[in-house]
């Protein structure tokens, strides 16, 4: 049988599961009028960032390319790109441009202060709104798919149920053409020989534990041990003991297909198939860098349960936790405990939530997003000056 | 009704998948459908995981088939085995000479 979903193809041809139109802040210092276009008009999606005023050298390259890539991120629409100033604000929408989608540009410096910059923007979003509402969805194939697989409240379970079972999904979308990134960098201590003996070359397998080995410079040249970061107290509480074990889990839900590229925090993939992305492993950093890759959704596994999603990519809850389904039904997509007391196979729990990622792919709404559970966290390099 | 799961036959601890109790005998399934007995010997709650067979301190603590650490302290059969006796050799800047 030939799965499909159903979505809006974008003039860069890569398709959207959602037909959002973005008000996007460049720095933090006009998130209030994001907001305040937002509290004014209906349909839109508001996306708010902290720091981006004053970046210099590789911050300023990573929060660039982390903007761009959310603006052009195939689940939206079209966007409102809101500066301080007009520079920062054309280059960021210059960079959107090129998708094709349409991008409108507002600077509150040049539009008389943050009231009267409010009222242009709600004029300027009037018309991308009307004009997203004649946009439809066609019939695509998994090939059309940019999954992003994240996890996040790990614990034991995550590694026996929920990571497998995404895993499963993960490979089936390969199989079918499409694309997966893996991302949590830190997540992959320990089980990075067997990501690096997946790895498409020797030269991707050899960055594939540079990119290990320098997190864990940094924790030594630090003086610190990463367990009191990760695992996090939640994950030990939930039976998760050492980075390692949690790591052995957690590239679990990249599946075990051929590993074609490690990309950067908000990279898009050049090739298809099984990607990795060197990311820090708290979820909402994790998923902003899949979202601003092109990821058009992203499978989330939990244990404990943690309940955020991001607002670009619908982002599936998948646990296999008993408790947590009886503790936190309502942030909850797809539960697979079956696979834990053994009333439903790996294949026959994976088969499920790969239809059921399809319905969410094709317009049902997540969980996350009903309930606005949502958040954009950008990656940082250094402090600001 | 399984009490607990070895993901690879190499393993050396157990995942427990229900409350087990001391001095009580956990069902545990291994890879590949057999199941066998061990006995309990303090609580394991949900989700932690118990030694298969005495651990020596020093030794590899194996799950997934693959070291998760180094045991601190002899670990009979069917003791918990978590953050208390065993530790993890990644990602140590703390035990780094100054």
């Amino acid at each position: 049988m030939q799965e499909h979903f159903w979505g809006y193809l974008r003039p860069d041809g890569r398709v959207g599961t959602r037909n959002h139109v973005a008000v996007l802040a460049c720095m933090d210092n006009v998130n209030g009028v994001v907001r305040g276009i937002a509290s004014l008009v209906k349909p839109v999606l508001p996306i708010t960032i902290w720091y981006g005023r004053g970046q210099f050298g590789a911050d300023a390259r990573l929060i660039e390319r982390t903007l761009i890539g959310l603006g052009s991120n195939p689940n939206i629409a079209s966007v409102l790109v809101i500066s301080l100033e007009p520079v920062s604000a054309n280059k960021i929408a210059e960079g959107i441009a090129a998708t094709g989608k349409r991008v409108e540009v507002l600077n509150v410096q040049g539009s008389g202060g943050s009231l009267n910059a409010i009222y242009q923007g709600v004029r300027s979003v009037l018309p991308l709104i009307q004009e997203a509402g004649l946009m439809r969805r066609e019939k695509f194939s998994l090939e059309y798919l940019t999954v992003g697989v994240e996890c996040g409240g790990s614990d034991t379970t995550s590694g026996i149920a929920s990571n497998p079972c995404v895993g499963y999904v993960a490979d089936r979308i390969v199989d079918a053409g499409g694309t997966v990134i893996l991302s949590e960098t830190s997540e992959f201590m320990g089980a990075e020989h067997l990501l690096a003996k997946r790895a498409a070359t020797p030269e991707l397998g050899e960055r594939i534990i540079r990119a290990v080995a320098r997190i864990e410079e940094d924790a030594k040249k630090r003086g610190v041990d990463i367990r009191g970061a990760n695992p996090v107290p939640d994950n030990i509480r939930g039976g998760i003991t050492t980075i390692e074990e949690k790591s052995l889990g957690a590239i679990a839900k990249g599946g075990s297909r051929v590993i074609q590229d490690l990309l950067e925090f908000a990279q898009k993939p050049t090739r298809r198939g099984l990607n990795l992305m060197d990311t820090p492993a708290p979820a909402c950093e994790s998923m902003t860098g899949l979202a601003a890759g092109g990821a058009n959704l992203i499978l989330f596994s939990t244990g404990v349960g943690n309940i955020v999603g991001n607002p670009i990519a619908p982002t599936v809850k998948i646990t296999g936790n008993i408790n947590t389904i009886k503790s936190m039904p309502d942030n909850i997509d797809v539960c697979v405990d079956g696979i834990i007391d053994g009333r439903e196979t790996l294949e026959e729990a994976g088969e499920r939530l790969l239809k059921e990622m399809l319905e969410m792919a094709s317009g049902k709404l997540t969980r996350a997003e009903v309930l606005g559970q949502e958040e954009i966290a950008f990656n940082r390099i250094e402090p600001t000056v | 009704m399984r009490q607990a799961i070895v993901l690879n036959a190499q393993d050396n601890v157990a995942t427990a998948v229900a409350n087990l109790e001391k001095d009580t005998v956990a069902n545990v399934a291994f890879p590949g459908g057999t199941n066998a007995e061990v006995v309990i010997v303090e609580n394991i709650p949900y989700g932690h995981k118990f030694a298969l067979r005495e651990i020596k301190a020093g030794e590899a603590v194996i799950k997934y088939g693959e070291v998760i650490g180094l045991a601190m302290a002899d670990i009979p059969a069917g003791a918990h085995v978590h953050i208390h006796n065993i530790e993890s050799q990644r990602g140590r800047g703390d035990k780094q000479a100054i």
